[in-house]
């Protein structure tokens, strides 16, 4: 355990700890019982910015089952360590804001803090684990923690079917992800990503190369919102706006790219990772600000930027992932610029966007509105609102002297870079990069204008407005304030930033150019009459005519009709799933428990009585058998003729005495054969399930008349003189089969190994006590699944509200 | 339908007494013996079950008011929690310990971290043996 390890669990603990306190100080708006974790937790993490920045790292490992080399392993790196001061740091202002933002009498505030400090540590635990594994679960966990703030306003019916988009897209891709991790640690035997990385050169010419590249990539593109799968994102804008600040767009939609980040010393150099990454990533970059501008929400409007920007940063990566191809020289350390770009804008992203989200929520809270067919007028009602809101818009549309512009620049310099590549058939292909780029850029300034020029100039109208705006409270302000500041202080200092934050992750992104030469670059705000200034020249000048002509153009959508394709495909598929499923269902689960049975035993004929057949398993070896005693024989007897009068009794009742007659006639078996504790477990077992059986069968009618005609009978007894026989058969070739050496001379040494002389129960507690604790937890189960069946029957006509 | 249950009363109010004693014999016995927190769990179950078989559901939950899912359910976290005490010490999830301790009266014990894990197992299938009796009884 290090305090990383600590730290990172704090916010899960919180997240726990927050309903009760909220009960304990009903007065208490809870938003101030969560503010100290993100701070606490952000001035851990900039503690360990100089000795980051000095080259150091911070490993720690807890075994979790060591058996499944299943670590709780952290590691904090350079790149880490961006995200987890994104993650504490914006944390820290959204949940500032959002106190002021969420009403305390009106929301479910324990609910909403709660989910939010889950989130956090989940996204904690992302950026921070080591392990493959661990990594996945945490990755789901911010999942399911967006899907419960999604739904936050669940009684909205849009609210729940953004989450449920979110969450399918989402954990679908997770799991494809998940497979692919599967495939590295089929790969390399390790789930350790550092060791991994380390072992990349042997594993590249691996069959499951590719595969699990295309696979953790699905993961990647899911989450951070890239096209085909960018559709969840705008719904997701249903959740509280503090929310869609954090989640969907400062850091929840980073983790993919986070992810790439992490994976391309592994996968970088490779042509489908470049192809698949950069490709994806910059016609994202395009289809999300050319969606953007015809959005009339605001919150949509920044939903759809949100993706273009993600794509640009994916597509950077994507882009600088070139320099790994052929190992790393002097002559393609230019193109680690683009990782470098795409680090730079991933932290500026963060600031104005974070603003942005933060403003627009103001505008929505204190105007009652968000449409911009309505919005109009606003700068002399709300001044300080309109100043951050061009501050960060005009950084958004990379324009000086704010830090968007100089990412932006880097982002032109970089596509112009790979136009000049020769690899990975780039001489061919390699213009449409800088043109794509450059087309998504003039939509990108276009509707950064949109979102200053339609909110706060124009008429204004107040018939169209549902409360009176006026200038949002102080708490309110803080925290976009914050985000503006750092935007303009990045544009003047972008070099403190790059010595403290960039370059460390630089190293950890491309460890083969470890402090090489040309690798860090001084950011300058100003370098000459070069090609990158005048294309955001043309950005500005083409952005603004669009936006004025934006009323004869606009027939361009037409084309993409509203009912986006995509999203229909989407919705097609759901429903599609959930009546084919049903359909199938139904044929099958008839509601006759005789068919049930039918299905259980034959499919067990079939598989097991299929495979011992097909390996030709069926041995039977009596050679070592101990001889049959008479006791033993006597009971036999017994035991055959219960079994025999069951088939012709009248009454339940004797059916279950001559069944417990079978039970504890194995009882004494075990007695026979010196097994005292199966002895004592099949003695009260057989007590209790057939007090069990008595008293089930008190509900149960009287036992019919079966009908008797051979064609019902026939199936019947083939069925069950096959599963019979087949029982016989697997226990004989168990005993016949000797297929490696018994292990039970290692339980033989319970008394030194586990301290208890009952090797039994040692293997239960100790040994496996695993399986134990399973079995506990599986009857605990069904024991629910029968009090729930029995005692919460529906009662008719119900509340109906989650079905709808 | 009640009918005239005095022997079976009579005998269990003594029986019952004589399995309970007997199941945590069982689960303290499991360490060395034959026993263990399944076999004790189940036994003192079995004597909840004749209770309830030989008075009614209400008596009983008069005598014993103790809600039956919440036992089962603190089972359950108990198991789960001690395997997870483990981690505290750097050990993987579920393993177990024990040491030799001289204690006033019983002199030198040995006392076993399974005891925990295993009074888990034991209320988990006391519980969940006692629900689903007592919520299909009470059915009808």
């Amino acid at each position: 355990m290090t305090s990383i390890h600590i730290l990172l669990l704090i916010p899960i603990l919180a997240a726990f700890l927050i309903p009760v306190i909220g009960r304990q100080f009903p007065k208490l708006h809870l938003g101030w019982a969560a503010l100290p974790i993100p701070i606490v937790l952000f001035s851990f993490f900039v503690s360990k910015v100089s000795s980051i920045s000095a080259g150091e790292t911070f490993t720690g490992s807890v075994a979790w089952i060591r058996a499944l080399d299943l670590y709780f392993s952290v590691y904090l790196d350079g790149l880490s360590l961006i995200f987890t001061l994104l993650i504490t740091g914006i944390g820290s202002l959204v949940v500032l804001y959002s106190i002021f933002y969420l009403s305390k009498e009106r929301e479910s505030l324990s609910h909403f803090y709660a989910y939010l400090l889950l989130f956090m540590g989940a996204m904690l635990g992302v950026v921070l684990s080591d392990n493959l594994m661990v990594l996945y679960l945490f990755w789901e966990l911010t999942s399911i923690s967006s899907f419960l703030l999604i739904a936050f306003w669940f009684r909205r019916k849009k609210s729940r079917y953004g989450a449920q988009k979110s969450f399918l897209i989402t954990v679908g891709g997770g799991i494809s992800m998940l497979v692919g991790f599967i495939m590295l640690q089929v790969m390399t035997g390790t789930n350790s990503v550092q060791e991994i990385i380390a072992m990349r050169d042997s594993i590249q010419e691996h069959e499951l190369f590719v595969p699990a590249l295309v696979l953790i990539l699905l993961g990647a593109f899911t989450k951070s919102a890239q096209f085909p799968f960018h559709i969840w994102l705008p719904d997701a804008m249903e959740a509280p706006t503090p929310v869609s600040a954090y989640l969907h767009s400062a850091t929840m939609v980073k983790a993919g790219l986070f992810l790439v980040a992490r994976f391309t010393p592994v996968f970088g150099g490779e042509a489908t990772w470049f192809w698949l990454v950069s490709g994806v990533g910059i016609f994202t970059m395009f289809w999300g600000s050319f969606s953007a501008v015809r959005q009339k929400d605001l919150k949509a409007l920044l939903a759809y930027s949100t993706i273009s920007q993600l794509g640009l940063i994916m597509s950077l990566f994507g882009l600088g992932s070139a320099a790994l191809q052929g190992g790393a020289s002097a002559e393609s350390v230019i193109y680690t610029k683009a990782i470098f770009a795409a680090l730079f804008h991933l932290v500026n992203h963060s600031t104005f966007k974070g603003a942005l989200f933060m403003v627009v929520g103001i505008v929505d809270h204190e105007v009652g509105t968000r449409d911009i067919r309505k919005l109009g007028g606003l700068i002399s009602l709300m001044p300080i609102t309109f100043t951050l809101t061009v501050i960060s818009s005009f950084s958004m549309a990379g324009l000086p002297p704010f830090n968007g512009f100089l990412s932006k620049e880097m982002f032109f310099t970089a596509v112009l870079n790979a136009n000049e590549m020769t690899i990975f058939s780039m001489d061919t292909w390699g213009l449409l990069f800088p043109i794509i780029a450059w087309i998504g850029s003039i939509f990108t300034f276009t509707y950064s204008m949109i979102v200053v020029f339609r909110t706060f100039l124009g008429p204004y109208r107040r018939e169209k407005l549902e409360k009176d705006p006026h200038e949002a409270p102080v708490g309110m302000l803080i925290s976009p304030i914050i985000l503006c500041m750092l935007v303009i202080l990045l544009f003047f200092v972008p070099n403190r930033l790059s010595d403290y934050l960039l370059s460390p992750a630089m190293n950890s992104i491309l460890p083969a150019y470890q402090n090489m030469d040309g690798l860090i670059p001084k950011i300058s705000p100003w370098h000459g009459f070069n090609l990158e200034l005048f294309m955001t020249a043309g950005v500005v000048l083409l952005g603004a005519f669009l936006l004025r002509t934006y009323r004869y153009w606009n027939v361009v959508y037409d084309f993409f009709p509203e009912k986006r394709s995509i999203d229909r495909g989407y919705q097609w598929m759901l429903a599609r799933g959930e009546s084919g499923s049903k359909r199938a269902t139904d044929r099958y689960m008839t509601g006759f428990l005789t068919n049930y049975l039918y299905y259980i035993y034959g499919f067990l004929l079939l598989v097991v009585g299929g495979t011992l057949w097909l390996t030709g398993s069926i041995v039977i070896d009596t050679s070592n058998d101990a001889p049959v005693s008479v006791y033993e024989g006597i009971i036999i007897v017994i035991m055959a003729t219960a079994a025999i009068s069951i088939l012709f009794t009248k009454s339940r009742m004797t059916a279950t005495l001559l069944n417990g007659v079978l039970g504890y006639s194995i009882a004494i078996f075990f007695v026979l054969f010196r097994a005292p504790d199966l002895a004592l477990t099949q003695l009260v077992v057989e007590t209790v399930t057939t007090v069990l059986f008595l008293l089930c069968f008190y509900h149960l009618p009287e036992w019919s008349k079966e009908e008797r005609s051979l064609k019902v009978r026939f199936p019947k007894m083939v069925v069950s003189i096959g599963t019979g026989a087949l029982t016989v058969l697997l226990a004989l070739s168990v005993q016949g089969n000797k297929m490696f050496e018994s292990i039970s001379s290692y339980f033989e040494d319970s008394y030194k190994l586990a301290g208890g002389r009952n090797i039994v129960n040692s293997i239960l507690g100790d040994f496996r006590a695993f399986d134990t604790m399973l079995e506990v937890v599986v009857l605990f189960i069904a024991g629910v699944g029968v009090y729930t069946l029995i005692k919460l029957k529906e009662p008719k006509g119900g509340d109906d509200i989650e079905r709808e | 339908m009640r009918e005239n249950d005095v022997i079976l009363q009579t005998v269990s109010k003594v029986a019952v007494f004589i399995i309970l004693t007997f199941g945590v014999y069982l689960f303290l016995a499991g360490h060395h013996n034959p026993g263990g927190g399944f076999i004790g769990g189940l036994t003192l179950s079995s004597a909840f079950v004749l209770l309830y078989l030989a008075f009614d559901v209400e008596t009983v939950n008069a005598g014993i008011p103790l809600d039956y899912k919440m036992v089962a359910a603190t089972g359950v976290l108990i198991a789960i929690f001690t395997g997870m005490g483990a981690l505290l010490f750097d050990s993987a999830f579920l393993s177990q310990t024990f040491a030799y301790f001289d204690l006033p009266i019983f002199g030198k014990t040995e006392l076993a971290t399974v005891v925990l894990f295993e009074s888990g197992i034991a209320l988990g299938v006391v519980g969940v043996v006692v629900t689903i009796i007592i919520s299909i009884s009470e059915d009808v």
